[in-house]
């Protein structure tokens, strides 16, 4: 999972502030997203770099959204959240980098931001709450995942997420409790929608690829027709495994919380019963009638636990096993 | 082979030195001594002839350079470029302000002892013009600073610029980078594609002229290499296939497809070496020694397994592929339960 959160909330309620938002909402949303060849090798070169220590790198995507599909001309990486540097700031380093950016023609449009993961694990409330505060400033931005390990077995894998608009709403509300949810309605199906991608490059650029192909003597190493993927498929089960421990645990604080529910509305049933008896029985005496006290006082009912962290790992869970699934026969 | 065609342009380029270098210190001794009337009275007017001649061997090099470079192995650190470098050079070159005819930036990587590294590059506002030249060098060191942040261990090591000749501007912005790097490298990519190919050269400066008196810089060309990390390698080929279509898009293909296709390329590359191989046979073609050991190591490299075994092998594979497809679809199938229990 992730180590350190992105602290971009911040930086986006920054720029809200600074920045008037010019940006009206999208009747459609983004259908189709176009990437830079040179955004795909930064992205590459960034985890190669930077990201064989800990496990995600991440960065950020400039581009412009052009009808219902969204360019990712470039991009750049940000920098390792060390705890010992404390005086970094983020805010600003982001700040720098656009306008530096702005002086050399590059659109400094922020589209998104991308994310390295590990085994596909990626789904964690960090990358929602990050997420969230982007399409809440910009509606057409997307996370792209890119994995690393997919990748070195052969086929570029570069995903690209938005949240669904139903997500988006519960996470404006706040509201996690079991009610808030069953109200909207949603399930972990519909919380992340993935886009397609189509990478696209300028002509200059294939020429380059021509020269390169050409002049470059690296072999060919077909990893895809390599027959020996036991390792990764270990590694994946053992998530997979964790996965289903962690849900299994959110489940039975649920069940819990559901049992110690109903046993507090009978005691309460009980308590109210035994109320009226005794009221009747006060009567029957010529006694005044005990006052009704604020039952809801007494019974204080228990914490709903919040169900969104369940959502969650169920999201997880599923896209692990859809890892499986596409991968399995290679 | 390449032994021979090296000699024969080293010699012409010593004898071009020596010559020029010769005409030179013979004009300056003449100028000293003022013995031969130089064409023109004022003493001013005889650094213009100096200059005149300077800018004539250089142009002269520059050729020579030009028609050399493709033959000639230098002495001088190699270096490695990954493409991730050459397309932000690209994209920088389509994103020049109007009237620019050239993009210059920085080069960032890695050194050692024979190669020169280059990861990472960015571009540098500057202003040309016929005289003069302006280069920004705060937003140079600024953007250097922002990289440094990111990635700690790459350093400046040269800087590039599209276009195909070196310019005198070139020689002072060359300057200013030997300040912040011990030896820099300048790097040229023709994006005009003058000879219809993006030329891709690197240069490092040294010392020419005589010492004491006249002394000029000359660019050596590098040998250029390109280096790729694994998962670079695979993003280029699926890059390399927007060449194909007309849109110049491509989407990201499934996997079935993929693992097809790298079949397929393999399938080829049997069927040329056996073509090959049969032409040797029947004597079409004369036998190598070298591509001979080549073969003999491809088919000592095929593991020795009986069919048997590795049928057995592939299957209890599949076995556990099969077995941990099953389990995820089940634990889909429970978590979508779980989820309608839940709401209900």
């Amino acid at each position: 999972m992730c180590f350190g959160p992105f602290p971009l909330h911040q930086t986006m309620a920054s720029r809200k502030e600074s920045a008037a938002s010019g940006s009206s909402p999208l009747e459609t949303p983004v259908k189709q997203i176009q990437i830079d060849g040179l955004v795909v090798l930064k992205i590459i070169k960034h985890y190669q770099e930077e990201g064989q220590g800990s496990e995600v790198v991440q960065g950020v995507l400039l581009g412009l959204v052009v009808e219902d599909s969204l360019e990712i001309t470039n991009c750049f990486p940000f920098p390792q959240h060390t705890e010992d540097d404390v005086d970094f700031d983020e805010v600003q380093y982001q700040m720098e980098m656009m306008r530096s950016l702005r002086h050399v023609n590059i659109d400094h449009l922020h589209v998104g931001w991308y994310q390295s993961t590990h085994y596909g694990s990626f789904v964690s409330r960090a990358l929602l709450d990050s997420q969230f505060s982007y399409q809440h400033a910009i509606e057409e931005s997307v996370v792209l995942i890119y994995d690393p390990i997919k990748t070195a077995q052969g086929s570029l894998c570069l995903k690209a997420y938005r949240l669904t608009p139903k997500l988006m709403e519960i996470c404006k509300e706040k509201d996690f409790s079991p009610e808030g949810l069953k109200k909207a309605c949603i399930g972990f199906e519909i919380m992340f929608e993935e886009v397609p991608i189509v990478i696209k490059n300028s002509h200059l650029i294939n020429v380059l690829l021509l020269d390169l192909q050409e002049k470059s003597t690296v072999a060919d190493k077909h990893e895809l027709l390599n027959l020996s993927s036991s390792n990764h498929l270990e590694k994946s089960l053992q998530l997979l495994m964790d996965r289903v421990d962690d849900m299994n645990q959110d489940i039975g604080k649920y069940n819990t919380y559901c049992r110690n529910l109903s046993k507090q509305q009978q005691q309460k049933q009980q308590y109210l019963q035994r109320r009226q008896q005794e009221n009747t029985q006060r009567q029957s005496r010529g006694e005044p009638p005990l006052p009704e006290e604020d039952i809801s006082k007494m019974f204080k009912p228990p914490q709903a636990p919040p169900r969104m962290d369940t959502l969650l790992i169920a999201g997880q869970v599923t896209c692990q096993s859809v890892i499986f699934m596409g991968r399995s026969l290679f | 082979m390449l032994n021979h065609m090296i000699h024969v342009p080293v010699s012409i380029l010593c004898f071009t030195a020596n010559f020029l270098l010769i005409r030179e210190i013979h004009v300056a001794n003449v100028a000293s001594t003022g013995f031969c009337q130089p064409p023109t009275s004022a003493g001013g007017q005889q650094h213009e002839s100096h200059g005149d001649l300077r800018s004539l061997s250089s142009s002269l090099f520059i050729i020579i350079l030009h028609f050399l470079y493709e033959i000639m192995a230098v002495h001088g650190p190699v270096v490695k470029i990954h493409p991730v470098v050459l397309a932000s050079i690209v994209d920088s070159y389509e994103r020049r302000n109007e009237g620019a005819t050239r993009v210059i930036g920085t080069l960032l990587g890695t050194t050692d002892k024979h190669s020169v590294e280059v990861t990472n590059c960015f571009s540098v506002p500057h202003n040309e013009s016929e005289d003069e030249v302006a280069v920004d060098m705060e937003f140079a060191k600024n953007m250097y600073e922002l990289h440094k942040k990111v990635s700690p261990s790459e350093v400046i090591i040269g800087w590039y610029a599209t276009g195909y000749d070196i310019t005198e501007h070139s020689v002072l912005i060359h300057e200013y980078y030997s300040r912040e790097a011990p030896n820099p490298i300048h790097l040229t990519v023709d994006t005009a594609l003058q000879s219809n190919k993006m030329n891709i050269r690197a240069y490092v400066s040294s010392q020419m002229g005589v010492p004491g008196k006249t002394v000029g810089v000359m660019f050596t060309p590098l040998t250029v290499k390109y280096v790729y990390y694994d998962t670079e390698r695979i993003g280029v080929e699926l890059l390399q296939r927007t060449r194909a279509s007309p849109s110049r898009t491509n989407g990201l293909t499934t996997d079935l497809a993929q693992v097809a296709s790298a079949a397929g390329r393999v399938q080829e590359m049997l069927t040329t070496v056996l073509s090959y191989i049969e032409d040797i046979l029947s004597g079409k073609v004369m036998a190598d020694n070298s591509v001979g050991r080549f073969l003999m190591d491809l088919v000592n490299k095929v593991p020795k397994i009986t069919a048997e075994d590795f049928e057995s092998m592939l299957n209890s594979n599949i076995n556990d592929l099969l077995m941990v497809t099953y389990l995820a679809n089940l634990t889909q199938a429970q978590i979508a339960l779980n989820e309608k229990l839940v709401v209900l």
